[in-house]
């Protein structure tokens, strides 16, 4: 379980900087491929149809683990980009407290200009994924509305 | 002695293109390279000038009204069911029902004539390689009558097995749907001889024509299909148009599929006589600009050849084949013996769904998924495929193109 150093702004702030730094969307998409393949691999015993995310072409498996008040997300997808998108997801949204991630906007997915890129079903996808996450949180806050503090 | 050596003329593609504005658009930043033809063909510039023809200048609804503007408008729209009756080889013009696509012409069938005629326990038979529009009608239909839906397999080729298929047919057959060249796959199916064995055992056969009245000559009358059905939009027409073929016996002893306006004779509370032919399968306004610019298409089709445009596209074809066949790791699913226009394709390691992106990202435009054909996808265990497919304005260019682009994308992904 990896603890962020930085806040949700900053993660974001410090993703849009990185895309910044390319020209063209070819390398947008190889970084982001690049992310996909980095993303630390899923246990395949959690690759079942209760974790599993479907879109219209591709799957995404998402799993959740919440520990001291903060809830850490693992996920997976057959899919490279969505895998790579999966992965900036989790770098900003895993190991916070569940109300950091159900205000956060998330304002990064416009910021690198994936929402303009994208075509609508598949961003609509990645849209889903997110509100797939923020669910998880309201889950878990209903359940333990005051997060235990270590 | 006369020897008349005639050597076709090879079509002038850039003088066809020019006529598909479209064509000139850039896709982020490159020129647009469009090859999800089997999903949608782009359109002439005499469709869309036919269109904004009709608003412009007689905008009426049809059949109705006795003033001038109506009668141009109903005179054009017949004059598209004329143009189809001649396309397809029909008998007369009231056999040719203009619906607003292949699924709803479908849907006619089960509706109307399913609804009718089958009971517990009859068959139904349709096949691996159907598109949804041509399952799913037949499952609502055989759910409701408890009927039975039988499947014809195909072989690894991608081709119908019709060894099964005959052994499939029996007193209990009441039905055939069969489409006749596979979205996915490109399969021409050897429909003529499929009907002929399904009506020696007294089954109806509906064949679904969505991709292959581009292609193929039809003539429905030396196919002998009961019923026939096909959208204008991948004949180079508008979308909201599609058309049902059917044997007027048949059409005359099916109850109406809507009701409404245009397909009523009279109208009390105690009873309504229906229209005739067509117009009894007609409730409601129709998509009366779209249909007149219909016609706009299959004359486009007609005044270039279809045998010219399938000459055309099978170049195409042969040389994707070998070309794609080159890429380390890329299998073409689908190579039926007899296709048309369609190479389906997986590549190791890289999903659908990332070679549909990548593509995009440099103005290609390709099919991916699993092209409303799961159980055709689940049959050769495969998620989905890539697809690339081609029209009479597409050329060898696009092809290396979409080679190269294919080779950036295993490049990128492994």
């Amino acid at each position: 379980m990896m603890y962020p150093d930085l806040t949700i702004a900053e993660t974001e702030k410090e993703i849009v900087e990185e895309f910044a730094l390319f020209d063209s969307w070819d390398d947008k998409y190889e970084y982001i491929i690049d992310l996909g393949k980095k993303l630390p691999l899923l246990d395949p015993k959690y690759k079942v149809d209760e974790n599993r995310v479907r879109g219209c072409q591709s799957s995404v498996w998402l799993v959740t683990n919440y520990r001291d008040g903060k809830l850490f997300y693992e996920a997976d997808s057959d899919a490279m980009i969505v895998k790579g998108l999966i992965s900036m997801l989790i770098r900003v949204l895993s190991g916070r407290t569940t109300d950091e991630i159900i205000e956060a906007k998330l304002d990064f997915i416009r910021g690198i200009g994936m929402t303009t890129h994208l075509a609508q079903t598949r961003s609509n996808g990645l849209l889903s994924m997110v509100k797939q996450m923020k669910h998880y949180a309201l889950a878990y806050k209903i359940k333990d509305p005051v997060p235990s503090k270590n | 002695m006369n020897v008349s050596l005639t050597i076709p003329k090879p079509l002038d593609i850039i003088a066809i293109r020019q006529e598909f504005p479209i064509l000139n658009r850039e896709i982020k930043g490159k020129p647009l390279i469009y090859l999800d033809n089997a999903a949608t063909s782009q359109k002439p510039q005499q469709v869309i000038d036919a269109i904004v023809h009709y608003y412009t200048n007689y905008n009426a609804n049809i059949h109705r009204g006795i003033h001038t503007l109506a009668e141009e408008a109903t005179a054009a729209f017949e004059l598209t069911r004329d143009a189809v009756k001649s396309f397809i080889g029909a008998g007369s013009r009231e056999e040719v029902i203009i619906t607003k696509g292949t699924t709803e012409s479908i849907n006619l069938v089960a509706y109307s004539w399913g609804r009718k005629n089958i009971k517990a326990g009859d068959e139904i038979i349709i096949s691996f390689m159907e598109h949804h529009s041509n399952i799913v009608p037949w499952q609502i239909l055989c759910e409701e009558k408890n009927a039975v839906l039988k499947v014809i397999p195909i072989n690894d080729k991608g081709e119908l097995i019709i060894g099964e298929y005959e052994k499939m047919l029996g007193p209990k057959t009441k039905l055939v749907s069969i489409v006749h060249v596979s979205n996915a796959l490109g399969t021409v199916n050897p429909v003529k001889q499929m009907i002929a064995t399904a009506h020696a055992v007294g089954a109806v056969v509906v064949i679904d024509g969505a991709q292959s009245a581009v292609h193929l000559d039809i003539d429905v009358v030396d196919m002998d299909c009961d019923f026939f059905a096909f959208s204008a939009h991948k004949v180079y027409g508008p979308t909201g148009v599609g058309i049902l073929y059917g044997k007027r016996a048949l059409l005359d002893s099916m109850p109406p599929f809507q009701g409404g306006g245009e397909m009523i004779k009279e109208v009390s509370f105690q009873k309504t006589t229906y229209n005739d032919l067509p117009y009894k399968f007609e409730a409601g306004t129709p998509n009366i600009a779209d249909v007149i610019a219909f016609r706009s298409a299959l004359q486009f089709v007609k005044a270039i050849g279809k045998e010219k445009i399938r000459n055309h596209e099978r170049e195409l074809l042969e040389y994707a084949h070998q070309e794609l066949e080159k890429i380390p790791g890329l299998k073409i699913i689908g190579k039926a013996s007899e296709k048309v226009s369609v190479v389906s394709f997986v590549i190791d390691k890289a999903h659908p769904q990332d070679i549909g992106i990548l593509l995009d990202n440099r103005g290609i435009a390709v099919r991916t998924g699993h092209h409303c054909a799961q159980p055709l996808m689940d049959r050769f265990a495969i998620p989905g495929t890539s697809r690339a497919s081609f029209a009479v304005y597409n050329a060898k260019f696009e092809i290396d193109e979409l080679v190269k682009g294919l080779q950036r994308v295993v490049k990128i992904l492994s």
